[in-house]
């Protein structure tokens, strides 16, 4: 059987974002997660270059692989030209393919993301759409937004948008041969099995530990899109 | 040694001169919908240049694939798709409307030069799904880059230049450049990490002074999974705070961003610090308002702020208009095409909305 490390190696993210790593936290000084929470992408690479199978599997079970942002300003400043960002994308995608996600309560949150920004994708063909930006979820809009859903229509007509219209322009409907190559995309290049994969696991998760599990914006999908279940580190 | 101004203009990258294929933002889309019509309405009035909107393009998947949602072969494959759009449609110079994008774009480029494995992996998915085949932009640039670049052409049609016709003073102009525009590749950035000069650019040529202050490269604080996850969002909001407070002291006029999420999140952020802690950063009572490049080439060149969506901003934009001396009719901000009432957005507690 691979180990996980073979499997690592796979991923040209893994191979291209870890050189050899001195230690010297910089990209922990400018990491905008590290910022606000105790995380450390230092701490990451380090036990990453370590080698170690079982370090590793506990590492892809764990919150820490989750807190990072993506915004990649430790790729810009890391004296060795590793890129923290890229290994944690490799880890992340590892912890889902190994079904190690749910051990951790921000993994299991990969399963909300699915149901909003995944389903939306398929759906609209756009990652974020207005008509599933509700203040609920999204309260921060303020009522700016509030006005601006109630009078969608006339006002994405003032503006010149092509909201729910078969013409070039923003917000417009994606056609049908569109949305078909799209989702024939995702069939073919793994995203269709990972979002299975994604729910397969959280139900088995949910089942385990007494949740009712069902589909879309459900009790439990509410719960982890909302809340913080049991917290950090839960386990 | 090299003098400050130097630094700020190294790194000119290559930004095609006409004939480009627009590839939108849904971001931008959803949360500034004029935004990107106002951009080619500039392109093609007033640079007389030649832009292609592409009903059959779709999302580049970007903020699906940095939440750790989707493996890389799928985003290469739609990146490959939306290539295929172009080259079908006769271009070569490719230009998108959204840092996440751009930085994904650039990204998938360079991982299939150096992965030629995961180009040609993406190729197969493509012809399997689509039936189609691609060409590689010969020129791929952020649409900001062409404002910079044209900078100059478009002051020469301005009605209103940056300039406080309350004390005469430049504006001043904090710019929010988004970290994947130079971060990930410096070279492939006006300016590069360091000094990126895309925004500061149209600030210096359009007569407004820079605010320089420490947390100016930090980010906004979208990081992805950490805002789309209402749990998470402790982590964006603190991020764009530091940057208000930061910035504070220096008294910027205006935010000008170069991502529609960041662009996003320094609007709303400001709204919710001051409805939780009645903290406001701009004056008597208001927020600092915050415009995106092209919205900011608009008021310039003397269109209507209401005709641009400015009027779905949360902090709103009205000190800025004042200041610059911008007319503007307040009675048409919250109306439709026929200039018939809508009503007007419940007015937030702590921070001043009209
Ligand atoms: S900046 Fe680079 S070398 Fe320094 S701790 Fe981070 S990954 Fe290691
Ligand atoms: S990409 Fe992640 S680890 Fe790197 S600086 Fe940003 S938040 Fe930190």
């Amino acid at each position: 059987m691979e180990t996980l490390y073979q499997k690592l190696e796979q991923d040209p993210r893994y191979t291209e974002g870890l050189k050899a790593c001195f230690n010297c936290g910089t990209c922990t000084a400018v990491c905008p997660a590290a910022a606000v929470s105790d995380y450390d992408p230092r701490m990451i690479i380090d036990l990453v270059q370590q080698k170690d199978e079982a370090a590793l599997e506990q590492l892809l079970r764990s919150d820490t692989i989750w807190m990072c942002g993506e915004c990649l300003s430790c790729k810009t400043r890391c004296p060795r030209g590793n890129t923290p960002c890229y290994i944690i994308q490799a880890l992340r995608a590892l912890s889902i393919e190994g079904g190690f996600f749910t051990d951790s309560g921000q993994g299991r949150k990969q399963l909300a993301l699915k149901r909003t920004i995944g389903e939306h994708l398929l759906e609209y063909g756009y990652c974020i759409y207005i008509d599933e930006i509700s203040l609920d979820m999204y309260p921060e809009q303020g009522p700016v937004w509030q006005w601006f859903l109630d009078h969608r229509s006339a006002i994405l007509e003032r503006l010149g948008a092509s909201y729910k219209m078969d013409r070039a322009g923003a917000l417009r409907n994606i056609d049908e041969v569109t949305m078909n190559e799209l989702r024939q995309i995702f069939e073919e290049s793994g995203a269709m099995k990972r979002f299975e994969k994604i729910e397969a696991a959280s139900e088995e998760y949910a089942r385990k530990t007494g949740s009712r599990f069902g589909e879309g914006k459900d009790e439990y999908f509410n719960r982890l899109y909302h809340g913080n279940e049991a917290g950090k580190n839960d386990e | 040694m090299m003098n400050k101004n130097e630094n700020w203009e190294r790194y000119q990258k290559e930004i095609a001169d006409d004939h480009y294929y627009f590839a939108r933002s849904c971001i931008r889309q959803n949360f500034f919908p004029a935004a990107e019509d106002l951009f080619m309405k500039i392109l093609r009035d007033v640079l007389h240049k030649d832009i292609f909107d592409d009903p059959k393009q779709t999302s580049c998947t970007g903020i699906a694939y940095h939440s750790g949602l989707i493996p890389m072969e799928t985003t290469m494959s739609v990146v490959a798709r939306q290539f295929a759009l172009m080259t079908e449609a006769g271009y070569r110079n490719f230009v998108c409307s959204c840092v996440t994008s751009f930085g994904i774009y650039t990204e998938v480029l360079e991982t299939w030069k150096h992965f030629p494995d995961t180009e040609k992996k993406a190729r197969d998915i493509l012809y399997r799904s689509c039936g189609k085949r691609f060409e590689i932009p010969e020129n791929l640039v952020h649409t900001s880059d062409i404002i910079y670049k044209f900078r100059l052409d478009i002051e020469k049609q301005f009605r209103y230049y940056l300039k406080n016709q309350i004390d005469g003073k430049p504006i001043r102009v904090v710019d929010h450049i988004g970290c994947h525009y130079a971060k990930i590749f410096p070279e492939k950035g006006v300016g590069g990490a360091e000094y990126p000069y895309v925004l500061a650019g149209l600030t210096d040529a359009w007569g407004g002074e820079q605010v320089d202050y420490p947390e100016r490269r930090h980010c906004c604080g979208f990081g992805f999974r950490q805002y789309l996850l209402k749990s998470n969002r402790g982590y964006s909001i603190t991020n764009s705070k530091r940057k208000f407070d930061s910035m504070e002291p220096y008294r910027p006029d205006v935010i000008i961003a170069n991502c529609p999420g960041c662009t996003y999140f320094l609007d709303r952020w400001q709204y919710v610090i001051a409805e939780m802690e009645s903290k406001t950063y701009g004056e008597n009572g208001y927020g600092i308002p915050v415009l995106t490049y092209e919205e900011l080439a608009g008021l310039l060149l003397g269109y209507d702020p209401w005709d641009m969506g400015l009027q779905l901003h949360q902090v709103a934009v009205e000190p800025i208009l004042e200041k610059i001396g911008i007319t503007f009719d307040p009675d048409q901000k919250y109306t439709g095409t026929n200039g018939e009432s809508m009503g007007s957005p419940a007015s937030p507690l702590h921070i001043k909305s009209v």
